[in-house]
């Protein structure tokens, strides 16, 4: 998108000269549809979230009743009233807290997830910056955001945020390494990291009926994209991995001393990160925004149509474990992470590499 | 700016370790408690827990209150078991008077009793899961007990403090249509302790949580004084309704499930919760039977003294409560008010050995070891 509003602004004659204007004017509007799609994202993510839960539990979730001030038809503006509440909220800033580093953190997670958005294709064309590393950028952007975690912790000056900054740092670093490896296999089988080449890649079709999606490609990749599923679940900090904010230990974790607005940016990046992962898991291994039918109802807005449904499918699933499972321990935590999610990626690197040897 | 605040809390040793206080407003404190711990990153190095943050005089209370009058402070210190506090201060005040109460009183205060019990140990069950993480159990937990606290409603009025278990009766007969209502509860409910266990208890992430966590040994149990299903969790066959049985529990059919060490050791956190479970299931058949043995007719107040004012002397009874070994210790100067009233508190005794058992366990263990205890803090403070 970038690129097409540099170019578009190039061809009009009378801004052509002023080079460096049109590329910060291009930037910012190839930015703000990515804040626009965030902010609804994490308002439907949140009340879907809410829903989800409450019919699992048997109860029903915000509804709206009667005549007068509610919350909508099945309180679908109960989101919408909680984002007005917390922006409105007042700003809290703890007496103890190291005040610049305390107001620094929300932005940097909020950067965070907003620069790896950037290079996060809806379709063929419709990304805010289309890299040819695409996929190795948004790994390294996505780990962006345990910057201000440890920081958030650190600067609130509060022992139950310290906690939760400790083991959110210990978390995703550690679970970066198995999500970036189990996508190996993706890279080896399309050749490329530019998102565009591997949904490419999976175009067609096998026995006539099956796409050509990674997940199907061979036995390995199963293992694979339930590899990067789980640790991309653990690198979001999702139940049952959500040992930073562990509400019935932590209190919330590094988000203890944060209130309103700046919680809500908290907020806005957790779904963000959300939709990432289960984004790029859907591009590496679920062929993207290629139709599930090979040949039938793809296109453009199609594309965009498929993504977004195989995302929100996973995110789904996401929401399906954090109402399920229980929480694991640090150290049982850590234990899966090294002794069983990279020697299990590593297996997989080598199992997809000796069997594209062999049956290519 | 800022207010220097002089931690009275440090401690005086090494800088590796760090105070931090749980509580007393902390979700997984179940009430208000304090627990001040001393931790080494996340390892736990001691606690110590600190409480009265709910005192609320009820022992000195009670003797400025006519005998009848203490039954709602009775109601108010296990608030989750109240039939089975009123119960057990009822006996007492009867074994004092040496009242005998009729047949059918009996029958509706075993069966309350035991509805209560199965209330409470929902509310341990599902608080317990959300103790580790889990969400889900805890909604479906209470949604069952729920249902009981609607028959309770029916029948005396009140869903959480009942003040119905008077001395030498009952405060209602039972409602027309509560027996059947309560045989529907009884059908409906017993499937749903198998979803319990689907869903929770042989979960893999919960049984990694709790399996070998916590584990209490039976000496340290018994030196502890730890009562209830604690103590059977931790393997020691031991409950009042069997041992020393009282009102009339000989007259059904059950078990006392102990622990096994199933899944770990023998009196880890995992039993404890199991040792729930199953009593879930033994309560279940005791008010079945009781509802199908209760005599239909007869008069509920036949055996209620005008007034209460028993003899000089002194009386301890003890009863089985859902949290264990509730003990009543009633001294009367033969005045319409006890000289003295003494309870002696099952959560409380389960409360003390909190640091023995949760030594080098970490932060979140510790919290799950608690959340085992099932402790309520009306009842630790009185």
């Amino acid at each position: 998108m970038v690129d097409f509003y540099i170019n578009l602004f190039s061809s009009i004659e009378f801004i052509k000269s002023y080079q460096s204007s049109i590329f910060i004017i291009s930037v910012v509007l190839a930015g703000i549809p990515i804040f626009g799609f965030m902010a609804v994202n994490a308002l439907v993510a949140v009340y879907v979230e809410r829903k989800v839960s409450a019919f699992m539990q048997d109860r029903l979730g915000p509804m709206g009743h009667g005549v007068g001030l509610h919350a909508g038809k099945w309180g679908v503006l109960q989101t919408l009233a909680d984002a007005i509440k917390l922006l409105t909220k007042e700003d809290i800033i703890p007496d103890s807290a190291d005040k610049k580093l305390f107001l620094l953190a929300p932005c940097i997670i909020f950067i965070g997830s907003f620069v790896a958005f950037a290079g996060f294709p809806f379709n063929e064309f419709l990304v805010a910056a289309d890299f040819n590393l695409g996929l190795f950028y948004i790994l390294a952007m996505s780990s962006v955001g345990v910057i201000g975690i440890i920081l958030a912790g650190y600067s609130s000056n509060n022992k139950w945020s310290l906690y939760g900054s400790m083991r959110s740092a210990a978390q995703i670093v550690s679970y970066e390494i198995p999500a970036a490896l189990s996508l190996l296999p993706v890279v080896m089988l399309s050749g490329s990291l530019a998102f565009k080449d591997i949904v490419f890649a999976q175009t067609g079709s096998t026995l006539g009926i099956l796409p050509n999606w990674f997940i199907f490609n061979n036995p390995f990749m199963v293992v694979a994209f339930w590899l990067f599923f789980i640790a991309g679940v653990a690198e979001v900090n999702r139940t049952p991995f959500d040992l930073p904010e562990a509400e019935s230990e932590l209190v919330a974790g590094w988000m203890t001393e944060y209130s309103g607005m700046r919680w809500a940016f908290f907020f806005l990046a957790e779904y963000a990160n959300m939709f990432i992962v289960a984004g790029v898991a859907t591009i590496g291994f679920l062929g993207g925004w290629l139709s599930p039918i090979p040949g039938y109802f793809d296109g453009n807005i199609w594309g965009v149509f498929w993504l977004v449904s195989k995302t929100s499918f996973l995110i789904f699933v996401m929401m399906w474990f954090r109402w399920t499972f229980p929480r694991l321990r640090t150290d049982q935590l850590m234990r899966m992470c090294w002794k069983f999610f990279l020697p299990g990626s590593f297996f997989v690197i080598i199992g997809v590499g000796l069997w594209d040897l062999i049956m290519r | 700016m800022g207010i220097k605040i002089n931690n009275q809390n440090t401690h005086n040793s090494s800088d590796e370790e760090m105070v931090l206080n749980i509580g007393p407003q902390h979700p997984s404190t179940h009430g208000v408690l304090r627990l001040k711990t001393i931790t080494d990153g996340e390892i736990i190095k001691k606690i110590t827990p600190y409480i009265g943050y709910l005192h609320r005089c009820f022992e000195k209370h009670c003797e400025n209150l006519t005998y009848e009058q203490a039954i709602p402070f009775v109601d108010r210190c296990d608030y989750i078991g109240s039939m089975n506090n009123d119960f057990g201060y009822a006996i007492a005040v009867e074994k004092l008077m040496d009242i005998q109460v009729p047949e059918k009183v009996e029958y509706i205060r075993v069966i309350v009793a035991e509805m209560n019990r199965i209330a409470s140990h929902l509310l341990a069950v599902g608080v317990f899961g959300l103790d580790v993480g889990a969400v889900t159990p805890f909604v479906y937990c209470f949604r069952d007990r729920e249902r009981i606290l609607d028959l309770f409603e029916m029948l005396c009025g009140a869903r959480l403090l009942y003040n119905y278990i008077w001395v030498g009766g009952v405060s209602h007969d039972f409602p027309v249509g509560w027996v059947e209502k309560t045989y529907e509860f009884l059908d409906y409910f017993e499937p749903k302790i198998i979803e319990t266990n689907d869903l929770l208890t042989y979960n893999k992430i919960f049984i990694e949580r709790t399996a070998d966590v916590g584990v209490i040994p039976p000496e340290v149990a018994i030196s502890y004084g730890v009562t209830g299903p604690n103590l059977r969790g931790s393997g020691v066959k031991w409950d009042l309704r069997k041992n020393e049985t009282y009102s009339i529990y000989d007259k059904f059919d059950f078990d006392i499930p102990i622990g096994t060490g199933a899944m770990g050791t023998i009196g880890d956190c995992w039993d404890r919760y199991y040792v729930r479970i199953r009593e879930l299931e033994e309560s279940l058949k005791i008010v079945r039977q009781a509802l199908d043995q209760m005599p239909r007719q007869g008069d509920i107040y036949e055996s209620m003294p005008k007034k209460i004012r028993p003899n000089a002397g002194h009386i301890y009874s003890r009863t089985e409560s859902p949290r264990g070994d509730l003990g009543f210790y009633i001294e009367s100067d033969g005045s319409a008010t006890p000289s003295r009233l003494k309870l002696r508190s099952p959560a409380f005794t389960a409360l003390s050995c909190m640091d023995e058992i949760s030594k080098g366990w970490m932060l979140a263990d510790m919290l799950t070891i608690l959340g085992s205890l099932d402790i309520v803090l009306g009842e630790i403070d009185r």
